[in-house]
C-alpha cells in the first residue's frame, strides 16, 4: 500500500529536513507537535501541524499511544519518528503494526535486538563482528574478576544506557568496586535497569560508523563509512565522510561488517553501525547499531547523491532496495558541523531564547539543514541543536575549506552559539591534517581559553 | 413568560428522545434553536469568522523557504487549531479545553444522551466529555461553576491538545 500522508513524530531541523522530502514526493505531511512547537518553522512548513501535548517531551513527544492516535485520527497511512524521541522505541513500533500505520523504521525485534547492548554485543559475535573485549557482571565480585582478566584502563557501562550516559572510566583496578556500585545504582534509577558491563578502554580511538540500508528480507548495502571522533562528553559535533587516512583494507572491513550485522539481523530501514577504531592497533569494535536515520546522514547523501529519508520510505512501503543502490559512487568528501544553542565560553550551557538574527551561508557545495529563522525560539525543553552546515568539495581540503568560510559567514545573534568552537575546531592542524581520535575536542578546550572561545550572539 | 435552564434541559432531553434532529421553538418573541449531535453552528457571523482566521493561518504558511505548494494536493483540513485563537476574552466565559490528544466523546457511550448540552448547569466536577487515547477513556470535568453556553467539539472527531471543547458562562 502507497504512503500518501506521513505523521511526522519529531521536531525541529529533522522534521523540517522529512518534509523536504515528502514534498518531494508528493506526500502530505501531519506535524505532531508541542505546545512549545506550534508556531515553529517544521510546524508552517507541514500541510497540517496537530497538538499532541504541553512542552515537556515526556506529555508530548514521548507519547506513544498520542502519537499513534495523532497517526489514526490524521488518517496518515505511515509515522516517521526522525531521530531521539521514539525512534528507537519497540513500543511505538509494535502499537503502529497493531494499528496497521507503516512505522517508517526497523521491526520492534530489531529494535529491541540493538536497543540492548548484551544482545547487540551477542548479535555482533554471531555476525563474526569484533567486539570491544569485556563481560557483562552481575556482582561487585564478579567485576573484579573480570576487571582482571580484561585488564585496566576499564569502562563501565549501563546495559540500558545510551549516548555515553551512565559510562564511567576507572583507570586503576582498585577503584573499581566503587564504581561498579555507583554505575549499577545510577543506571537503575536513571534507566531502570542496573546492569552493567566493563570493557577495555581504548585510549585513542576513532569513532567510525557505516551507514546501511535493509530491504528487511536479509538484504543490505552499505552507503560508506562517517568518522564522528570530534565529540564533546559523548556528543558528536563534526562529523565528515569518508573517514580520513584509513587504509582501504580497514575500510573494507568496517563496510563489510557492518553489513554483516545488520544483514544477521534482517534489518529494515536505514541503520548505523558504530565501530571504535585503535589508533594505535588499526582494530575495530562493534560499539552499537543505531536503528534510525542518524543527525549527521547528510554527508552521506552529499557525498553519494542518495535521499536517505526518500530510501526510508521507499523501504517501508515494501518497494525493498532500489536498484540505484547496489553500485553506489561515492565522489568527494564532506563535512558537517552541528550549530548548537550552547555557549563555548561557559561550559557550552544551553542558550535558550529567540534568534534575533540569522544569516545561513549559501554557496557551492554547501547544505543548510535548519528550522532555525530570525524570531524562532529555542525552546528549554529540547537539544540545542539549530542546524547542520554541510559541506561538500572533491577532496578533503576542498570541503574543509568551503566549510570554514560557511562557519565564517554565519550571522546568528539573539542566542549564543557554538559557532566559534566549529570555526577554532576546523582551523586546528590536528583537525585539518585529518584522523583525530575522539579526545580531540578535549585537548583543543584545554588549549584555549575560553575567552578565545566567546560565543557570537 | 421565559425560558429557564431546566426548560431548556427538559426541551433538550425531548429532541434526544426523538427521531428528530433539530428543534426550532418561538415563544413570546424568544427564539431557541437547537440541534443534535454537535453539528458546527452555522450562523453568519461565526462562519465568517472561521473562513477569515484560516485564511490568516494560511497566509502565515510560507514562512519564505522554497516549498513547491503548486505541486502539492490540497492539505487535509486544518486542525481546529482556529478555534483555540477563538477564544473568548470575556472574563466571565470559560473554554474547557482537551487535557490530551485523542478521539472526544460527548456521551459515556454511543446512544446514551450527552454528558452536557447547551444549558446544563455544571460544577467543577462535572463530567463534560470524554478524550479517548488508544482505547484509554480519558474523561473531562468542567472545572468551572457555571452554565454550558456553546458545544465546540464534534462528537467522535480528533481533538488536538488545548483545543476548546465547549465553553462555559460563568456563575456569579
Amino acid at each position: 500500500m502507497a504512503i500518501r500522508r506521513i505523521l511526522i513524530a519529531n521536531r525541529g531541523e529533522i522534521a523540517a529536513r522529512i518534509i523536504r522530502t515528502c514534498r518531494a514526493l508528493n506526500i502530505e505531511t501531519v506535524l505532531a507537535a508541542s505546545e512549545a512547537d506550534r508556531d515553529s518553522v517544521p510546524s508552517r512548513l507541514a500541510d497540517r501541524t496537530v497538538c499532541i501535548g504541553p512542552a515537556r517531551s515526556s506529555e508530548s513527544y514521548l507519547k506513544v499511544e498520542t502519537i499513534v492516535q495523532a497517526a489514526l485520527g490524521t488518517k496518515s497511512d505511515a509515522i516517521h519518528p526522525g531521530y531521539g524521541f521514539l525512534s528507537e522505541r519497540a513500543a511505538l513500533a509494535r502499537l503502529c503494526e497493531s494499528q496497521g500505520v507503516t512505522f517508517i523504521g526497523p521491526t520492534a525485534e530489531q529494535i529491541e535486538a540493538v536497543g540492548d547492548k548484551l544482545r547487540a554485543r551477542a548479535a555482533a559475535e554471531g555476525a563474526n563482528v569484533p567486539v570491544v573485549p569485556g563481560a557483562a557482571v552481575e556482582s561487585v565480585g564478579a567485576a573484579v574478576l573480570e576487571g582482571r582478566r580484561i585488564g585496566a584502563p576499564l569502562l563501565v557501562k549501563a546495559v540500558g544506557g545510551g549516548g555515553g550516559r551512565g559510562m564511567k572510566l576507572v583507570e586503576r583496578l582498585e577503584d573499581l568496586p566503587a564504581a561498579v556500585e555507583l554505575a549499577s545504582a545510577e543506571a537503575g534509577a536513571a534507566f531502570g535497569d542496573a546492569r552493567v558491563y566493563l570493557e577495555r578502554y581504548i585510549s585513542s580511538g576513532r569513532h567510525v560508523e557505516v551507514q546501511v540500508l535493509g530491504d528487511g528480507k536479509g538484504e543490505v548495502v552499505h552507503l560508506g563509512e562517517r568518522d564522528c571522533s570530534v565529540q564533546r562528553r559523548y556528543q558528536k559535533l563534526i562529523e565528515e565522510t569518508p573517514a580520513p587516512g584509513l587504509q582501504a583494507s580497514l575500510r573494507g572491513a568496517l563496510h563489510e561488517a557492518a553489513t554483516r550485522f545488520a544483514a544477521r539481523l534482517s534489518y529494515r530501514g536505514a541503520g548505523t553501525v558504530e565501530f571504535l577504531v585503535d589508533r594505535q592497533t588499526g582494530a575495530f569494535y562493534f560499539l552499537e547499531m543505531n536503528a534510525r536515520i542518524q543527525v549527521e546522514h547528510p554527508v552521506t547523501e552529499a557525498v553519494t547523491g542518495i535521499d536517505l529519508v526518500a530510501e526510508q520510505i521507499a523501504i517501508a512501503n515494501g518497494t525493498g532496495l532500489r536498484r540505484e543502490l547496489a553500485n553506489i559512487a561515492r565522489t568527494g568528501c564532506a563535512i558537517e558541523c552541528r550549530v548548537n544553542a550552547e555557549d563555548p565560553a561557559n561550559d557550552f550551557r544551553p542558550s535558550p531564547g529567540v534568534v534575533r538574527e540569522v544569516v545561513w551561508p549559501t554557496g557551492e557545495g554547501i547544505r543548510v539543514d535548519t528550522h532555525i529563522q530570525p524570531g524562532s525560539r529555542v525552546p528549554p525543553f529540547y537539544d540545542s541543536l539549530m542546524a547542520k552546515i554541510i559541506a561538500h568539495g572533491p577532496d578533503r581540503a576542498a570541503a574543509l575549506m568551503r566549510l570554514q568560510r560557511a562557519i565564517a559567514a554565519t550571522r546568528l545573534h539573539g542566542v549564543a552559539s557554538n559557532l566559534s568552537f566549529h570555526a577554532a575546531a576546523l582551523a586546528n592542524p590536528e583537525f585539518q591534517a585529518g584522523g583525530v581520535d575522539t579526545g580531540f575536542v578535549a585537548r583543543l578546550l584545554a588549549a584555549r581559553p575560553s575567552m578565545e572561545m566567546a560565543a557570537h550572539g | 413568560m421565559s425560558l429557564t435552564a431546566a426548560d431548556v434541559a427538559e426541551i433538550m432531553k425531548i429532541l434526544e428522545g426523538s427521531g428528530f434532529d433539530e428543534v426550532l421553538l418561538e415563544i413570546d418573541g424568544l427564539k431557541l434553536s437547537m440541534r443534535r449531535g454537535g453539528a458546527p453552528v452555522t450562523d453568519g457571523s461565526a462562519g465568517a469568522a472561521t473562513t477569515s482566521m484560516a485564511a490568516t493561518a494560511a497566509a502565515a504558511l510560507d514562512p519564505g523557504t522554497p516549498k513547491g505548494a503548486a505541486a502539492l494536493p490540497p492539505p487535509p483540513k486544518p486542525g481546529a487549531s482556529q478555534g483555540r485563537e477563538a477564544a473568548s476574552t470575556d472574563p466571565t466565559v470559560q473554554d474547557v479545553t482537551s487535557p490530551l490528544l485523542g478521539t472526544c466523546y460527548r456521551a459515556p457511550k454511543p446512544g446514551a444522551p450527552p454528558f452536557v448540552e447547551v444549558g446544563t448547569v455544571v460544577s467543577e466536577a462535572t463530567v463534560v466529555a470524554i478524550v479517548e487515547v488508544m482505547k484509554l477513556m480519558n474523561t473531562v470535568r468542567a472545572g468551572v461553576k457555571g452554565t454550558v453556553t456553546e458545544i465546540l467539539m464534534r462528537d467522535g472527531t480528533l481533538v488536538e491538545y488545548g483545543e476548546p471543547l465547549l465553553r462555559i458562562k460563568k456563575a456569579g
